[in-house]
């Protein structure tokens, strides 16, 4: 089913001198945003994924290249997302999608991508699975992944006097991966792991694992989950005296719309990992007022930051690719190194890792903040080389 | 430090203080269903979303109009209470003449509008409510750190539904509504407007919902879904305690918040489930429930 | 029990109307068999599973007089069952799905012994309570890996032959269940069995006066009706490749509920056509998900205030003759 157009590219690229098997699709690249878009992680990926999507398809010199957008809702549930997935990639004939909040959906979808030779680009999702033993030769895992969020935050932590662990975590991959991770690191610190408690995804009440942490009389209370969960579970322990009572809590997966709704009287002193700030440079501050404008006035976090990096460099792999077949766009990703506004220059590696350097933050004090969305103190940047998982630890099938 | 089956002491008391808070929230809801069903014989599904009606008007009347929380706690149940009676008065009264099942179904497709509207317009992650200033903090108990407020949820809970209970068995009010639920036709005949005091009634098994909303709001996150999963607790919570039985509903609401504690603290895997499994058990034993007379 | 009678308003109960039925039989079949050509066929497949999934619901509460509030646990059970046969043990599909479906006939058989000496509203919360006790056991369960589901279920080769991944492969095995599993009702509904079940509900005094044991009848078609939605829940596994919490959720047994009441409780037809309106309307609304609670809650609404009979109900009664 040839429509006019990819007919006439098919023909004029068979006349160019260029590699001219690959083409277009329907003459259009699609790119699909599927993000939590009313739930728990509506405000760290959600509409914002889909502003950040637009500006990065906006800001693409496309040179003659269709771009459409399409956005959808898992309510992150795998099931939800599988069956959008599926419907995206056979009738709507979506090439890309992006985002994917939620490790449990992700997984789905990588499993789909995979089956239909389609492209997946991973912002929102953490569980370092994704570049391990469930990597794929059709995904790229942008912005942040367990093992980095563990790594970064958990060996800063230790070293500075934080040995003694207890965890809460989400029950589900990506908390699960986290609460692996954060431990695997505290151990190899000499640190000890005093005990753990798993809690249903978007639990309302932490009364009752706050108090077993708190009976541990562990140093540092590790919160493996993030989101809504992450906010509750420190207000709560607010409410229960637990930082009084001489524990620190550390939120392994914090993000800038989480400081925001807590309130930096609440958040001061969080220390944790990301990757993308907007008060880093002048080029991620010009980007921030832009998304923002667009965005209700809410200022970029770094899964969305990370949605408009992943498609600009997926555009320009299609572009250097002239062709958007998911596998080998894909392999083309992995080959070009990455340049955006947002993260500056990196690599993807072959088991599908984005590399960029990530930053050690802490929350400043209410004093210390001199505007809107100032929160940010930067104590520390770890080189890109050496943020992430090592290509040969993750049982990845790709890496030979 | 002491121990008591491998567990020790101070983990043991805090999860049954924690127990018996929740216990508050599952008494107090219960309350309110089991006027509903024992009074009307309507299994009212739109209980939770009327509790989390009663968080978010907490929440608009603080941010819209700025009242506190104290005022909130008297006109949030007035106002879902008046809601409420509009429903009954409208769909469920056309109900009455047709299997209770039928009453049970447009509930739950009203909460699932009621729900679905509100997680439209606010998602699910939750709106923050600030703690009234006078009931922050907290004291120290020794085995735990016990908030104010949630010392207050206990106070609260416990007047509440002794003062509702009293209403209804030992006040003259309450004996006609009592009788009117029982023999409509005869209390009609007696001069009492019957409908209306159904209407006040399911009014009023709304505004306790909507209290306990209000309880809710500082510390449980306002977000659309809170009742969602609540409801089927309390469902529990009203059969096991006898769907007819005021006192029972209390009682059981409280003991089996302290049950689900204890669970937690020896098999916590099965803390969800207990109440259930006592629900079954229970409804095979005595189908009347605990406190409960068949009907 | 003569409340329920007024549940089950539009049942068949003459003879006259079986060629209606039949002639409405071939129409269905042959809408499942062509649609697959123009409409996209892993929808097809979906609304197929939970039409079957709702007649299975139906021939418990339109024929046998109990509403269940716990049939979710059936879809489940069947659906991580077939998919850790699957993908853990390697089973064919047919072996899958036939394990899927034994475990929920077992889970029927254990939990109907349990809830049917009860009626009426006690039954609906007896299920209601062991289908909670079924999800938060699955959520622990290692097995079902919680939150994140069993993904990536292999089709298989059906027979060891035929390849599943192909679509149309896929797609007449599930039309084979469906049409399969849907005679299957008929025919218990049409014979001495069902007969005899719509004498209970009718008046169950009087047909226990009559000599015959209730409550294993009860039991048995609580049974058939437990094995049939775990057969729908087996194969759905299959076409999905994915088996997850939300088929054990509580919020799932209210929507096989507002499927049969919206098509029309104790018809024939209407839980098929119930299941084939609100998975479209799911579909169709899924880009502002947000709104299909909303809209479910409205139909619920209207259909219990004015449309008691459902579609095919109305249907039945415009043309006279019951469907």
């Amino acid at each position: 089913m040839f429509s006019k157009r990819s007919l006439f590219a098919a023909v004029s690229l068979a006349f160019a001198a260029s590699a001219a098997h690959a083409q277009i699709s329907d003459g259009v690249v699609k790119i699909g945003v599927l993000s939590d878009m009313s739930s728990l992680y509506s405000d760290i990926g959600g509409g914002g994924s889909t502003v950040a999507a637009r500006m990065a398809i906006a800001d693409f010199p496309t040179k003659g290249l269709k771009v459409e957008l399409l956005s959808a809702d898992h309510l992150n549930k795998p099931d939800v997302g599988s069956s959008i997935a599926r419907q995206w990639y056979d009738v709507d004939k979506v090439d890309a999608i992006v985002d994917v909040p939620t490790s449990s959906v992700a997984l789905a979808i990588n499993q789909i991508t995979r089956e239909k030779g389609k492209a997946f680009l991973v912002s929102g999702a953490a569980s370092s699975d994704l570049t391990g033993k469930a990597c794929s030769p059709n995904t790229i895992h942008w912005t942040y992944d367990t093992w980095m969020l563990a790594n970064g935050t958990g060996n800063a932590i230790v070293k500075t006097g934080g040995d003694s662990w207890y965890f809460i975590t989400a029950d589900y991959a990506f908390g699960l991966a986290l609460e692996r991770d954060t431990e695997a690191v505290v151990l190899k610190n000499g640190g000890k792991v005093l005990g753990k408690v798993r809690h249903p995804l978007n639990a309302q009440d932490f009364s009752s694992f706050l108090l077993q942490a708190q009976a541990s009389k562990a140093k540092i209370i590790g919160l493996a989950n993030a989101g809504g969960d992450t906010t509750n579970a420190i207000k709560q322990a607010a409410e229960f005296g637990i930082v009084k009572g001489g524990q620190s809590l550390a939120g392994m997966l914090v993000f800038l719309s989480d400081v925001h709704g807590l309130g930096l009287d609440k958040a001061q002193g969080l220390i944790f990992t990301e990757t993308f700030y907007w008060d880093l440079n002048d080029q991620t501050r010009a980007f921030a007022k832009r998304f923002a404008a667009a965005n209700s006035g809410k200022y970029p976090t770094m899964v969305q930051a990370g949605v408009y990096s992943a498609i600009t460099h997926y555009l320009k792999a299609v572009t250097a690719l002239k062709g958007d077949d998911g596998t080998k766009v894909i392999a083309k990703m992995k080959e070009l190194p990455t340049d955006d506004p947002l993260f500056g220059k990196g690599t993807v590696r072959i088991d599908g890792r984005a590399l960029h350097p990530a930053y050690l933050v802490e929350v400043k004090k209410p004093s210390e903040s001199k505007g809107p969305y100032d929160y940010y103190k930067i104590r520390a940047t770890i080189p890109a080389d050496q943020a992430f998982r090592p290509l040969n630890d993750g049982g990845c099938s790709l890496v030979k | 430090m002491t121990e008591i089956f491998g567990i020790p002491t101070q983990a043991l008391f805090g999860q049954l203080l924690i127990g018996l808070i929740n216990g508050s929230f599952y008494a107090l809801l219960s309350l309110g269903l089991a006027v509903i069903f024992g009074l009307l014989n309507i299994i009212n599904f739109t209980h939770g979303a009327q509790y989390m009606m009663g968080a978010f008007c907490a929440y608009f009347l603080m941010t819209k109009l700025g009242i506190g929380y104290w005022w909130a706690l008297v006109i949030t149940p007035l106002a879902v209470g008046i809601i409420g009676m509009v429903i009954e008065r409208l769909m469920l009264a056309r109900l009455y003449k047709l299997d209770h099942l039928y009453g049970l179904l447009l509930t739950f497709g009203l909460a699932l509008i009621i729900q679905g509207l509100f997680r439209n317009e606010y998602g699910t992650s939750g709106i923050p409510y600030a703690m009234p200033q006078e009931l922050s903090g907290g004291r120290n108990l020794g085995f735990m750190f016990l908030p104010n407020y949630r010392a207050w949820v206990i106070l609260a809970s416990i007047v509440m539904c002794l003062a509702t209970w009293f209403v209804i068995e030992r006040t003259q009010l309450g004996s006609y509504l009592r009788a009117a639920t029982e023999n409509p036709a005869l209390v009609q005949a007696f001069g009492i407007n019957v409908p209306r005091m159904i209407t006040l009634t399911y009014g009023f098994g709304v505004a306790l919902a909507a209290f306990a909303g209000v309880m809710a709001a500082p510390i449980y996150q306002v977000n659309p879904l809170m009742g969602a999963d609540l409801i089927i607790v309390v469902f529990a919570v009203v059969v096991i305690g006898g769907m007819g039985s005021i006192m029972g509903s209390i009682v059981t609401g409280f003991a089996l918040g302290m049950i689900e504690g204890l669970t937690k603290v020896f098999y916590p895997e099965a803390s969800n489930t207990v109440i259930f499994i006592i629900m079954a058990i229970v409804l095979m034993i005595k189908p009347a429930g605990l406190f409960g007379t068949q009907r | 029990m003569s409340a329920v009678h007024e549940l089950a308003p539009g049942a068949a109960s003459r003879a006259g109307g079986l060629a209606h039925q039949r002639i409405a039989t071939a129409v269905m079949i042959a809408f499942f068999a062509l649609a697959p050509l123009v409409a996209y066929p892993v929808f097809l497949m979906k609304v197929m599973c939970f039409a079957l999934f709702a007649c299975a619901f139906n021939l418990l509460i339109g024929y046998g007089g109990l509403l269940s509030f716990g049939h979710a646990m059936f879809l489940g059970t069947a659906g991580y069952a077939s998919a850790h046969a699957a993908k853990v043990w390697g089973f064919p599909p047919e072996l899958a799905i036939l394990f899927g479906t034994a475990c929920s006939a077992l889970l029927g058989l254990v939990t109907g012994l349990l809830a049917i000496r009860r009626q009426g509203i006690y039954f609906a919360m007896i299920t209601l309570a062991l289908a909670q006790m079924v999800y938060f056991f699955y959520l622990q369960a290692p097995f079902t890996g919680g939150e994140d589901g069993i993904q990536a279920v292999p089709r298989g080769k059906l027979f060891g032959a035929l390849d599943l991944n192909n679509v149309w492969a896929m797609y007449s095995l599930v039309f084979a269940v469906f049409v399969g599993g849907f005679l299957l009702i008929h025919r218990a509904v049409h014979s001495p069995f069902g007969q005899v079940l719509k004498a209970i509900r009718e008046n169950e005094p009087r047909a226990l006066s009559l000599g015959y044991d209730v409550n294993r009848y009860k039991l048995l078609a609580y049974v058939l009706s437990a094995t049939l939605a775990g057969l729908a829940g087996a194969t759905k596994v299959l076409v999905f490749e994915l088996a997850s919490l939300t088929d054990v959720h509580w919020t799932m047994s209210g929507e096989v509920v507002l499927m049969v009441l919206l098509g029309g409780l104790g018809t024939v037809f209407g839980p098929v056509v119930g299941a084939l309106i609100i998975i479209s309307m799911e579909n169709y609304l899924a880009q502002i998900g947000s709104w299909v609670t909303v809209v479910q809650g409205v139909i619920f609404v209207i259909c219990v205030l004015t449309f008691r009979r459902g579609v095919i109900g109305e249907l039945g009664r415009l043309i006279g003759k019951p469907l």
